[in-house]
């Protein structure tokens, strides 16, 4: 009952995202917005490269002491009431959120914003178990009656409009008007927020997810901006955290430096709206709270990739600013990544949690244009993480035969520089004779994924390598 | 095994330790022990005045409202002034903070009530823990004092401020709230809030109110 | 500047790039060119290529193979410059990390790495130059490639020098940091993505109303190029190189030669 992966079919659902013309207008939203709020408050705050530092040195370290802080941050969890359950797998997290659930009798379950409850496919398991399970952030909640996949990690319905959004309202929301004016986005924003009112209030467990955990006290840490988080947490009976293990961070101090590389890399903020430090269940003197506070703890392959060559993916704090940025994910958008995490993040995150047998195209379809490393927060070099997945899967022939064959013939040739002056000094004339008229090629055998688009222009005649020999000879003569 | 052990003793093969190495260990306890600030951000290492001025001018970029008065005696007759301009009943939720007991409520024609929010109040009134200067953000503790769905549940949502607990940054309010609560003590909520609730998430385009408070409003105490 | 400095002229070893090599043995010249008039002594050693597109593709093995013939053959100059930032990204880059930990190449790559350049930062940021003898007139845009941009640095260097010929005039497009969707391979295997990053690529030269599109990547210019004359634009395209040495006599990218007459 995990999410299925469509990434095999990473080709295919690229082309209909291509095709899609109000996916691409959405997109439009993300190229521009993104991009330059968070250039514009990147340069307000003269810290923040060496902030960035400052935040991929607490991740490395914590990921080196990894099992350490563990310890003491569930020591310190149960210290202040609260109940660490560990999950191996994406059954076992599944499996202790429905026991908590079962045991307090929960009719509905309100839920914050959480990427790992996307990789654990929680809603489903929750519907499953006779619950109703209601997104509270806009965005998710808006895909949730859509039935379909966050397209991004931090914006879940950037891939839709207005008018998109409207009709859904309408189509779910019957118990209202009829001829009600929804035109406007705020009278959208107005009318999620008196529905999901109702949930907040009515709602016995909620769950949230976690930016990070702190060892020293024992704490988690959401950050949004809209409070939907807040209202999932503190009105029900019982709240429920699920993370996964690299979440933990030493300090509150450790968690200050990355939270003020967070919201800039993410939406452009200098700070989200909310950023909420829990610790434990209400106390004895509170009005308010949870009077129980459970974390779920889960692993699901990443302590595999301590040690590895992937482990720097671990320092990922989940701000999106690598999907913002890259020319790949404007094009198709999120959905045809083919699985929870899209994007460049999501292109080295998913072969690790699906198999690189299913998820391989992912890190072969980037341009390595280093666009995204050049805006992580925590300087995770993604490019070259892809490309240990290429790696990888050419060791293993899962690379296509086409490509395989075509590197192994130009390697062939690169590595004996006499046979290519002869090969390439013949190929180019002829090549050149070929396109003398037009300067350019309509078609090449083999290469249709570049003309079917584009002209291939002709080379211009004998190689440099021959010309400058002729001409070195003749000056010196 | 039980699935504790098992991630533990992935986490110590993947990284070829064992979990009682001396070195580690006390590496690990002196990191929690003694919190190292990391860099140093400049913007709000500033005197007392510009420091406010800057918490000030933070919290209205991010869209609070922000009113300045001279005594915590002030604070009923601003709060009254701003449910009036905004053609609010007048009408707040309060918890029983000391410091906004002992304020002169009944100088005012304020109806108040007293407790955690059941959702309907339209405006809610808490006293801050403390203001952090470098982006405006109000910190807020749980308790009976000033509970925390007051911070949420209203439309209209009212902070009191002392300007003397305006910090410069974040790592200086971890300070402050350790010498409050004590080392490794915590709230059982804090939280950090910078302006009113808003969402981006149709169409990019920020609008306010989400499912929290539709205005943040703070009232910051000079003297 | 150094060339004064030394007794003997700086001997560069031009990395003249397979696709230059192939496709457009002007740029070639023109790289030449621009270095003998920095007062270096080029030598042209037998060369393929940098290896990029195995190393990209997975293929380690023979990135390394091709690599070590690449060191072997440039080892000897005091400086390597490539008409190309994604292959002196390679070389500078990439070289060291393909060799990490071999007790024989790591310290040859390392050293071959620390003297490769780009063009025109080696021209710009270490022999000095600050202006070109060349001629060239009308609207220019500069598309920063990839490699150049964010591996090596290259951004201000190629314009500072395109502004120092009297007739150029620059004119920036929007979006001139974001990727072409060359790739590499990646335009051929993901040509249908390729195709939508060069087309948004496309509309932003167009909408600059700039005449002629340059860039210091030849595999970026046949890509914009052929879009371009798929769009049929008139844009021409040439690589940087070619108009800083004012060596513009060939047709531009993808034109045959009686058209351009």
């Amino acid at each position: 009952m995990t999410a299925q992966p469509t990434s095999p079919q990473f080709k295919d659902n690229a082309r209909h995202a291509l095709d899609d013309a109000q996916l691409q207008k959405a997109l439009g939203n993300v190229r521009q917005n993104f991009i330059d709020r968070r250039a514009a408050v990147a340069a307000k705050l003269p810290e923040f490269e060496g902030l960035r530092d400052s935040a991929r040195d607490i991740k490395n370290h914590t990921l080196k002491n990894l099992d350490l802080y563990l310890e003491r941050y569930e020591e310190n969890v149960t210290k202040a009431g609260g109940q660490v359950h560990w999950a191996r797998t994406a059954e076992e997290a599944r499996q202790a959120v429905l026991d908590i659930c079962a045991r307090v009798g929960a009719k509905t379950v309100t839920k914050g914003k959480s990427m790992i409850s996307e990789e654990i496919a929680l809603n489903d398991a929750i519907e499953a178990a006779g619950m109703k399970a209601v997104e509270t952030d806009l965005g998710e909640y808006i895909i949730q009656l859509r039935h379909e996949a966050p397209s991004h990690i931090i914006a879940p319905a950037v891939h839709l409009n207005a008018s998109q959004i409207e009709s859904d309202f309408r189509k779910h929301h019957t118990h209202l008007d009829p001829a009600r004016d929804l035109s406007q986005p705020t009278q959208l924003l107005t009318e999620a927020r008196m529905i999901l009112r109702e949930k907040f209030l009515a709602a016995d467990v909620g769950i949230t997810g976690a930016n990070f955990l702190i060892a020293e006290t024992g704490t988690s840490i959401i950050v949004t901006n809209e409070g939907n988080g807040d209202l999932t947490q503190t009105l029900p009976k019982v709240h429920i955290v699920i993370a996964s293990i690299e979440k933990v961070v030493p300090t509150l101090e450790d968690a200050s430096q990355i939270l003020r590389v967070l919201a800039r890399s993410a939406t452009g903020q200098e700070m989200s709206v909310y950023t909420t430090f829990s610790t434990g269940p209400r106390r004895p003197t509170d009005v308010d709270g949870p009077e129980e506070y459970h974390v779920v703890l889960l692993d699901n392959g990443r302590s595999a990739m301590l040690g590895t060559e992937f482990e720097e993916m671990l320092r990922c704090i989940r701000c999106g600013a690598c999907m913002n940025h890259c020319p790949v994910y404007h094009a198709v958008g999120g959905h045809a990544y083919g699985w929870v995490y899209p994007g460049p993040m999501g292109a080295v995150l998913t072969p690790t949690l699906i198999g690189v047998d299913k998820g391989g195209h992912l890190p072969n379809a980037s341009t390595f244009c280093g666009r995204c490393e050049s805006v992580c927060p925590v300087r995770i070099p993604l490019p070259k993480l892809m490309r240990h997945w290429r790696e990888r899967e050419f060791e293993r022939h899962l690379s296509p035969a086409t490509v395989r064959w075509g590197i192994g013939f130009w390697a062939f040739f690169a590595k004996r520089p006499a046979l290519y002056r002869l090969a390439t000094g013949v190929a180019m004339r002829g090549l050149a004779w070929l396109g003398k008229s037009t300067g350019r090629f309509k078609s090449l055998p083999l290469a249709a994924g570049w003309t079917d688009h584009r002209d291939f222009p002709a080379p211009q005649g004998a190689t440099f390598q021959q010309q400058w020999k002729a001409r070195r000879k003749g000056r010196s003569a | 095994m039980t699935a504790r052990a098992d991630i533990l003793s992935n986490i110590r093969r993947s990284l070829g330790v064992t979990g009682r190495e001396r070195p580690r260990v006390s590496a690990v306890e002196d990191r929690i022990e003694t919190a190292p600030r990391g860099l140093v951000v400049e913007r709000g290492r500033l005197p007392h005045d510009e420091r406010v001025a800057l918490f000030k001018e933070q919290a209205e970029a991010a869209l609070a409202t922000v009113v300045e008065v001279e005594t915590r005696a002030d604070v009923p007759a601003a709060v009254a002034a701003y449910l009036r301009d905004n053609n609010l009943p007048a009408r707040i939720r309060r918890g029983d903070d000391p410091r906004l007991d002992a304020m002169p409520w009944g100088d005012t024609a304020l109806e108040i009530a007293a407790g955690k929010s059941d959702g309907k109040d339209l405006a809610g009134v808490n006293h801050a823990f403390a203001g952090v200067a470098e982006t405006g953000t109000l910190v807020m503790t749980s308790g009976h004092e000033n509970p925390t769905t007051l911070n949420f549940l209203p439309d209209y949502a009212i902070a009191v401020v002392d300007a003397k607990d305006v910090t410069g940054d974040y790592e200086d309010m971890w300070a402050k709230l350790r010498f409050a609560h004590g080392k490794g003590e915590m709230p059982r909520t804090v939280n950090w809030i910078t302006g009113p609730s808003r969402s981006a998430d149709i169409e990019q385009k920020m609008l306010l109110g989400a499912h929290g408070p539709r205005s943040l409003h703070i009232v910051l105490v000079k003297g | 500047m150094p060339q004064n400095s030394a007794a003997r002229p700086i001997r560069v070893g031009l990395f003249v790039t397979c696709l230059v090599d192939l496709m457009r043995p002007s740029v070639g010249f023109a790289a030449a060119k621009l270095l003998e008039d920095a007062g270096c002594r080029v030598d042209v050693p037998s060369q393929t290529c940098c290896g990029q597109p195995a190393f990209n593709s997975g293929d380690r093995a023979n990135a390394r193979a091709i690599a070590e013939k690449t060191i072997a053959a440039f080892e000897r100059y005091d400086y390597v410059v490539a008409p190309s930032g994604s292959c002196a990204g390679q070389i500078k880059k990439h070289f060291p990390e393909l060799f990490q930990g071999d007790p024989n190449l790591s310290q040859r790559a390392a050293a071959l790495a620390d003297k490769t350049y780009e063009l025109v930062s080696f021209l710009v940021d270490v022999l000095g130059v600050t202006k070109v003898d060349a001629a060239f007139a009308g609207d220019v845009t500069y598309h920063d490639s990839c490699s150049g941009l964010r591996e090596l640095g290259v951004k201000s260097q190629p314009r500072m020098l395109l502004s120092s010929i009297p007739g150029v005039n620059i004119v920036e497009m929007k979006e001139n940091e974001v990727c072409c969707g060359f790739g590499g391979t990646f335009a051929v295997k993901y040509g249908d993505i390729s195709d939508s990053i060069v087309s948004k690529k496309t509309e932003n030269v167009t909408e600059s109303g700039a005449h002629t599109l340059l860039a210091g990547d030849l595999g970026c210019l046949m890509n914009m190029a052929g879009k371009l004359h798929r769009e049929g634009k008139s844009i021409e395209v040439r690589h940087v190189a070619e108009v800083l040495a004012g060596m513009t006599d060939a047709p531009p990218i993808g034109v045959p030669a009686e058209a351009a007459e």
